[in-house]
Order: C-alpha cells, then sequence, then structure tokens
C-alpha cells in the first residue's frame, strides 16, 4: 500500500450512474472532497441530492443497476472505487464503519446485543472468544451504555431506540475502522436523544482519530457537530467550507436558499424568502375575491356565525383507546388519548398543537374533522356541538372543516387522476353545476396552489412530495371550508418544499381568510406559523398562550424543556429575511 | 435522483401500454411469452370452435359408429379425415377437444366471475366495517373452506341428479356446475379483498374522503376498491386454472358434463374406459390439452403476481 501523505479518504471527481429502461441517470456528477483524521464532514443535501449514493458507493453499497461510471476514492492513497466481493469485504467494518438511518431494523432482532458484537469483532479483528467478549465490553462502556455486563445479554427489543443506536455504533466501532460513514444517523430519533447521540459520535471522532462523514438533510445537525460541510444538490457539491462560513455567509445561490428555508427559531417571519430556486412553481393568477372559491355559501353562513370571534370551542374531551382487549372490563387496559382538553380557536386565526408523537395531538385534529367520536366532551363549531349531530345533519358541517394530512404519499387516491380527485368532493355536495362549471373550478384550484391547469390529467404518481401536498391542499379547499385542519402537513418534506408549502398556506389562510389548526412536533415551523400555541403531553393540554409570549416566557415544565432542545441556529444568513417587525421579540 | 431522461407523456393507448412496466417485464420474460401464446392459442381455438372444427361433435347426424375408436392419423390404421383419431362413438377427436375446451373455459370463467362477485362484496362488506360483521362474515367463510370443494359439489350435484333425474340435469349441467363451483369457492376472493381492504383502509386518501362526509358505499367502491384489483388480477388466474380442474373432476367423476356434451374431463372419462384396450389417444389427448391448458394459466398467473408486487419497481 503506496502511503501518500494526505487525508484519509480523498473522493476525486466521482461520477455515480443509475442505466434504467429510459436511458442513464447520473446520481453524482463530479464531486470531490476530503475527510482529514478526527473531522467529522457534513454531507448536506435534499432528497435525490445524491448525497447517500456517496456514503454508499465508498464501500460498494449502492443497490444494483447503480455503478461508479468514473473517479476516484482514495482510503490513505489507496484507491478502492473499483473493488467488489472480497476486496472490498476487507475494507467494511475493519477500515470504515457504516452507522445506518434506522436503529429500529439495522439490528437482527433474534441475536442477543454479545452474539452481534462478538461476531462482528471476530470477523473483523481476529483473535480469540475471550478477547472479543473483553472488546465488546469495552465498546459497550464507550457508547455510554449503562450496565454493559447486564445489556450484553439481552436482544434489540428490549432496548430503546437511542440506545440501539448506540449499539449500532458501537458495531460500527467494532473493527477499529479509520472513517466511519453515518447516513441520517439521528433522523429516526426524538430531539431530546438526537442530541446525545450526535455528540456520542463527536467525542468518538475526537478521541479515537476517527474521520466521519455525515449524512444528513437536518441542518440543525449540520449546525451541532460537523467542522465541514458538502452542499450537494442534484447530484452537484455545489459548495464546500467550514462550518460556520457555509452558515453565516453561504456564498452559492442554492445554499443560500436552502438556509434561508430554515425555519427560524429566533424571529418571526412574514414569508419564506427566495425558495423558488428548488422546485418550479407555477404563477398563480386568479382573484379570489371574485371567484367561486372565495364566495360562501351565504345561508349556512348566517346561521352559523362564530359566537364573540370564537369559530371552535373544545370542551373537556376525553377519548381513551384500548390497549389490551378482555371479556372482563377489569382486564382491559386503556391509552388516554385524549385527556380533559379543552381549547378555543378564534376565527381567522392560526392555533398551533405541538407536542411529541404520541402526544394525542393527531387524535384531537380528528376528533375535530369527526374521524373519531370522542367518549365525553362537546366540539362547538360555531354554536352547534358537533358530536350530538348524526351523520346526515353533520354532512354540512363536514364541508367546513377539511384536514390536510401528513403523509402525501398515502393520502392521495392512487388510481384517481388529479382532476378527479379534486372534483370528488365538489361532485359528492353538488357545490356546482356538473360538466364545465366543475372542470373549471378545479382547473383554476389547480392554478391557485400552484400545479397548473394542465396537471389534472396526471395521476399522484407523476408529482413530487412537495407537489402532492399541494393537490392535497387544493382538495381541501374544494368544499370551500372556513376551518382548515393541517395534520404535520410538511413534516415528510425538504426544508425548501416546507418553506415552498408553509408560504403557501399562509397566502390563502390571507386571501381566503381561514381559520387553521396547525399540528406539528417542529416548534421552529410552529413558530412561524401559528397565533397561538397549545402544547401537549401524554394526552394533556398543558399549556396554551399566545406564540410569541409562550417562546419568550414557557410556564410548563414541559415547555421550557422542549424549547431547550430546538436546535440553535442563531447565526444564520439573515440575507433577504422579511420579519414582523412589531412582533420580534428575542427567545430567552 | 432519477431525473436524467423522463419519456415524453405517450398518446394513444397502445403507445401508453408499450410503456407500462407490465409489457416491459412482459418482454423479458420467455416463460410468461410462451405461455401467453399457447393460452392465446388455445381460446381463439376454443371460440373459433365451430369454423375450425372439422366436424360438429353435437349433431348426430354427422356421426358414422363406423369410425368409432380409430387411432390418430399419424399412426398405421389412422385416417387422415381424423386427425387425433375418434372416440367411442366415432366422434372426430379434434373437434370434440376444441368443443370441449369451450366448454371447460366457459365453466371456469363464470364460475370464477360468481366467486369474485360474492367474494369481492363480501370481503369489502367485512373489511371496512370491521368488529362483529367482519367477525361473522369471515367466521362464515371459514365453515366454508373447511367442507372441500369436492366433497361440497359431489353431494349438491348427486343430490340433483337423483331428484330431477338425469335428463332434466343433462340441460342444467353446465349451469349446476358454475352455480357449484362458484359458491365453493368465494372464501378465496373474500379473504384476499379483505386483507387488501384493511391495508388501504389504513392510508390516509380513505380518512381524507370520511373527512368530506363520503357514504360507506361511495367509500369502498369507488376509493378503496379500485386500488384492491391486482391481487384480484392475481388469483383470479389461479381460479379460472382451479375451476376447470374441479370441473374436469367432478365430469370424471360423472357428475359434470353429460356424454352428448363432453367436456375436458368427460372425455378423459369416456376414453378411461378403453385405456387398457390400447385405445390410448381418447384419455391421454385430452388429458394433455387439460394440463397445458392448466399449466399455462398458472404461469401467468405466478408472473403477474411477481409484476404487481410494487416491490420489483423500486430497485
Amino acid at each position: 500500500m503506496s502511503k501518500a501523505t494526505g487525508s484519509l479518504l480523498e473522493i476525486r471527481s466521482l461520477c455515480i450512474e443509475f442505466p434504467s429502461r429510459h436511458g442513464v441517470a447520473t446520481a453524482v456528477s463530479n464531486v470531490s472532497f476530503s475527510v482529514e483524521k478526527g473531522e467529522i464532514v457534513g454531507l448536506v443535501g435534499e432528497s435525490g441530492a445524491g448525497k447517500s449514493t456517496i456514503g454508499n458507493a465508498v464501500i460498494d453499497l449502492l443497490s444494483p443497476p447503480g455503478r461508479v461510471a468514473s473517479g476516484d476514492v482514495l482510503l490513505e492513497g489507496e484507491n478502492i472505487a473499483n473493488l467488489h466481493g472480497e476486496a472490498i469485504r476487507r475494507i467494511r467494518g475493519r477500515r470504515i464503519g457504516f452507522i445506518f438511518q434506522d436503529p429500529m431494523t439495522s439490528l437482527n432482532p433474534l441475536l442477543t446485543i454479545e452474539t452481534q458484537l462478538v461476531e462482528t469483532i471476530l470477523a473483523t479483528l481476529g483473535g480469540t472468544r475471550e478477547e472479543a467478549l473483553n472488546k465488546s465490553l469495552e465498546l459497550m462502556k464507550s457508547v455510554g451504555i449503562p450496565e454493559p455486563e447486564l445489556r450484553l445479554k439481552q436482544y434489540p427489543h428490549q432496548f430503546s431506540g437511542g440506545m440501539r443506536q448506540r449499539v449500532v455504533i458501537a458495531i460500527a466501532l467494532a473493527g477499529d475502522p479509520e472513517l466511519i460513514i453515518a447516513d441520517e444517523p439521528t433522523t429516526a430519533l426524538d430531539v431530546s436523544i438526537q442530541d446525545q447521540i450526535l455528540e456520542l459520535i463527536r467525542t468518538l471522532c475526537r478521541e479515537r482519530q476517527v474521520g466521519c462523514i455525515l449524512v444528513t438533510h437536518d441542518m440543525g445537525v449540520i449546525a451541532n457537530v460537523t467542522d465541514r460541510v458538502a452542499v450537494m444538490y442534484k447530484g452537484n457539491l455545489v459548495e464546500m467550507g467550514s462550518t460556520q462560513q457555509i452558515l453565516e455567509r453561504p456564498q452559492h445561490e442554492y445554499t443560500r436558499s436552502l438556509i434561508s428555508a430554515v425555519p427560524r427559531t429566533d424571529v418571526k417571519l412574514k414569508r419564506f424568502p427566495r425558495v423558488e430556486y428548488i422546485e418550479q412553481v407555477q404563477s398563480r393568477s386568479i382573484d379570489v375575491k371574485n371567484h367561486w372559491l372565495g364566495q360562501q355559501d351565504e345561508s349556512f353562513a348566517a346561521e352559523h356565525k362564530a359566537e364573540n370571534g370564537i369559530l371552535l370551542k373544545v370542551d373537556d374531551v376525553n377519548l381513551r383507546f384500548q390497549t389490551q382487549s378482555a371479556f372482563l372490563e377489569k382486564n382491559r387496559r386503556y391509552v388516554k388519548a385524549s385527556d380533559h382538553v379543552s381549547f378555543e380557536v378564534r376565527e381567522g386565526e392560526t392555533f398551533g398543537l405541538v407536542g411529541e408523537s404520541g402526544s394525542g395531538k393527531s387524535t384531537i385534529a380528528r376528533i375535530i374533522a369527526g374521524l373519531y367520536q370522542p367518549d365525553s366532551g362537546s366540539i362547538n363549531y360555531a354554536g352547534t356541538d358537533l358530536t350530538r349531530l348524526s351523520d346526515k345533519q353533520r354532512i354540512p358541517f363536514r364541508r367546513q372543516i377539511q384536514m390536510v394530512f401528513q403523509n402525501p404519499y398515502s393520502s392521495l387516491n392512487p388510481r384517481m387522476s388529479v382532476h378527479d380527485i379534486i372534483a370528488e368532493p365538489i361532485r359528492f355536495h353538488s357545490l356546482a353545476r356538473p360538466g364545465r362549471e366543475t372542470d373549471g373550478i378545479v382547473a383554476d384550484l389547480l392554478d391557485h396552489v400552484g400545479l397548473g391547469a394542465a396537471s389534472g390529467v396526471k395521476f399522484p404518481h407523476e408529482f413530487s412530495g412537495g407537489q402532492r401536498q399541494r393537490i392535497s391542499i387544493a382538495r381541501a379547499l374544494a368544499t370551500r371550508p372556513r376551518f382548515l385542519i393541517c395534520d404535520e402537513p410538511t413534516s415528510a418534506l425538504d426544508v425548501s418544499v416546507q418553506a415552498q408549502i408553509l408560504n403557501l398556506l399562509k397566502d390563502l389562510q390571507d386571501e381566503l381568510g381561514l381559520t387553521m389548526m396547525f399540528i406539528s412536533h417542529d416548534l421552529p415551523v410552529i413558530r412561524q406559523m401559528c397565533d397561538r400555541v397549545g402544547v401537549m403531553r401524554y394526552g394533556k393540554l398543558v399549556e396554551v398562550n399566545e406564540t410569541e409570549t409562550l417562546y419568550a416566557s414557557p410556564q410548563h415544565e414541559y415547555t421550557r424543556e422542549l424549547l431547550s432542545l430546538m436546535p440553535h441556529l442563531d447565526n444564520l444568513s439573515r440575507e433577504g429575511l422579511e420579519t414582523e417587525p412589531e412582533r420580534e421579540v428575542a427567545l430567552a | 435522483m432519477n431525473e436524467a431522461v423522463v419519456p415524453a407523456r405517450p398518446e394513444t393507448r397502445w403507445q401508453r401500454i408499450r410503456q407500462s412496466n407490465i409489457y416491459y417485464y412482459f418482454l423479458r420474460d420467455k416463460v410468461a411469452m410462451v405461455s401467453a401464446v399457447i393460452l392465446l392459442l388455445m381460446v381463439a381455438g376454443a371460440l373459433l370452435a365451430p369454423v375450425l372444427a372439422p366436424q360438429n361433435p353435437y349433431d348426430m347426424a354427422q356421426l358414422d359408429i363406423m369410425n368409432s375408436e380409430l387411432p390418430p392419423a399419424w399412426s398405421e390404421e389412422g385416417d387422415s379425415q381424423f386427425l387425433l383419431g375418434t372416440d367411442d362413438q366415432g366422434r372426430d377427436l379434434l373437434s370434440t377437444i376444441l368443443y370441449g375446451t369451450r366448454i371447460s373455459l366457459t365453466i371456469g370463467l363464470f364460475a370464477v366471475i360468481l366467486q369474485a362477485f360474492l367474494g369481492i362484496v363480501v370481503g369489502l362488506t367485512a373489511g371496512y366495517f370491521g368488529g362483529r360483521i367482519d367477525g361473522f362474515l369471515m367466521r362464515l367463510a371459514d365453515i366454508q373452506l373447511s367442507f372441500s370443494t369436492m366433497m361440497v359439489a359431489i353431494i349438491v350435484l348427486a343430490v340433483f341428479q337423483a331428484a330431477f333425474g338425469m335428463e332434466l340435469y343433462s340441460r342444467m349441467a353446465m349451469l349446476m356446475l358454475i352455480l357449484v363451483i362458484g359458491i365453493a369457492e368465494w372464501p378465496q376472493y373474500a379473504r384476499t379483498i379483505r386483507a387488501s381492504v384493511l391495508a388501504e383502509k389504513q392510508k390516509e386518501y380513505v380518512e381524507a374522503t370520511r373527512v368530506m362526509g363520503f357514504g360507506p358505499g361511495r367509500i369502498m367502491f369507488r376509493h378503496i376498491l379500485p386500488n384492491c384489483l391486482s391481487p384480484i388480477l392475481v388469483i383470479s388466474t389461479v381460479q379460472i386454472a382451479n375451476a376447470i380442474i374441479s370441473e374436469a373432476a367432478l365430469s370424471f367423476l360423472g357428475l359434470g358434463m353429460p356424454p352428448s356434451q363432453p367436456s375436458l374431463g368427460a372425455l378423459i372419462s369416456s376414453g378411461f374406459e378403453y385405456i387398457f384396450s390400447g385405445t390410448w389417444w381418447i384419455t391421454v389427448i385430452p388429458g394433455i390439452v387439460l394440463v397445458v391448458l392448466v399449466l399455462v394459466m398458472n404461469l401467468l398467473g405466478d408472473w403477474l403476481r411477481d409484476v404487481m408486487n410494487p416491490k420489483l419497481y423500486k430497485g
């Protein structure tokens, strides 16, 4: 092995291609960068940018038919770009360790942690079982697992998500590698655990002088741990520099756009600036005031007016789900998804609900939308208790309350054309004459959400996640609702697409005077979108307040804890930001 | 990642088919292609039997008992007039096989349509409403499945024959076979549909329709059912093959089609008495036709199942 002086890993003009029946798709073109010992290099970009592909290509884990078309990958001067089979197997684990995204599936559920660790150590380092056992104990200690002797004998299901990721890291370190590739190591974890895992990776890299490529889409992760950052855009490396420089003084147009799209924690913006770089959006052209969309059903609106400016009142709502069924009542177990929840939503405002997974925020949304019937309590919409209505009586109210769902990939019927998806509610509620009038309205709606009227003939699978979410919004608007529930509408999307969708929602709210309920686990997003916020935990609403007051001086202990875990990106470039000056309050 | 080449939007229906994944995989699978060609030939032969067959085996006037049990044309005693020889009543075996395939395919197809109709309604209802309705309908399906198809069919057909006599039975045979096979096998469909309805029901597009206020009928048939069609298509090919086999088995036992209108199974059965006297062709040739027919259907079904598996596209 010729040891050239220089970097631990050097990637030189790497090109990766995916040949398919429609021609050759280039996933990565002409990417060069290097990683030094003990350094963490962040590889950031949005889905489809090719960042994971680079990580996989280094250790020949490209899923077929992908192949390295040209370029070199030098590991301490030795070219490993075109090694396959046995040759690359000697490098995997021994010299390059890999940390996968989802700790729930990357461990074998049928083997104990000890078996998995010892097997890895024997395969990479050799030696006796005794040595391997000692080594695995030591590894478990170094990744911060308490009581390692006991934990070694356990199976993966006995570990929490964060603990499993620690085990995955221990396995990655088992062969004493010189380089670690971590592919979105914290994406599947809760915020609080995310922080600890990143800290662990950082310390281990420093102590052991191991280089690390950290693949991620999350600017918060980048800001926290990396030394240098490479920004990928559509298979190209557009910018590389020290983390501080990239975050504070981005040079490339795309990087600037990406950073401006990150929901900020320090100021509330009116709109996200300059996000048009990412996905082409058709211009929106209809005049809503004089359009079908802007007109309400007068008689219904007159009958059901908001009382004292309060459109929706949730009063002492309880709902429990059975977790263990049994014949006798005393043996049944329940989980309280909604525990004495009460709040009000004022007409025209955006009310936010925030909480971690399982806190019951989606349950409340589904109760309001009429998907679940609460065990007790009432939902008052403009003075009418919805929970007491029969299915038939409720239909006109269902039109008033619509919902945008979380997952853009499952919320649209894959067998229906986009036109039919949007026309379906109009037809059902007979809101317009069938034929030309309905067709015109659907075309205008598509135009208005930025997709262009021509996309009606296509099917959902022909669109990207962000575009699908636009279709979903158009469908929700097709009944001309006054109240729109958004259940994590952007959590499956990239940041820049998220910014576009949030802009669209803000615009629609202004134009149509919608009242919105916005549900998210993402505090910065909530801050950007909502006028008032409720914090939920274990089915209980622990605190409700004006957004700015809540962020400035949280009252409840849990709110304080949540806020402290929020990634702080205070030094982000502020170029081109449009703030809401009268509301700008510094974060405590 | 794969932005490189996006094909232009197909214009006509034919172009759309040519660009579809199924067509693409079809061209790359020799087994599927050969199976499809054989199946098409057999179906065409059955459909065009009145045109293709040298003789109408149902017309007694065309038969001559002197021609009975002639071996195929290629053997020494064969008659060039009868390519595959004749059966015990002097019918041209080729003609009889063409007409018999027609009967077998008709019974298979209609029995499966009946199965599918019952199964889809039951499975959709059970899966969508869940709870007690689901429990009741699925236990019903379990009970139905615990009787073997053949047992039910034999009892029903035997009772019918005994009660109404052979003459009425001969006239009603085809209808009876379709009903018996159709009713005996619906749980297969019900189970498959129910499983996919349970998966689809979880998806947010179904919740969206409920938020809109749509009724259960509209949600079930207009929104959920179209998304459950691929498994139906896959089991249908296998079920047609199964129904044809069931029919053949029943006919072989003398409970199927009458000798005057033989299906493939009845033909095999009628030749079986003579097999030890050297007249093998009456049994063996229809037997080969039956095996090939069922085999190509199963092969196509297997292939369809692989292609319809969405995991295949992700690679």
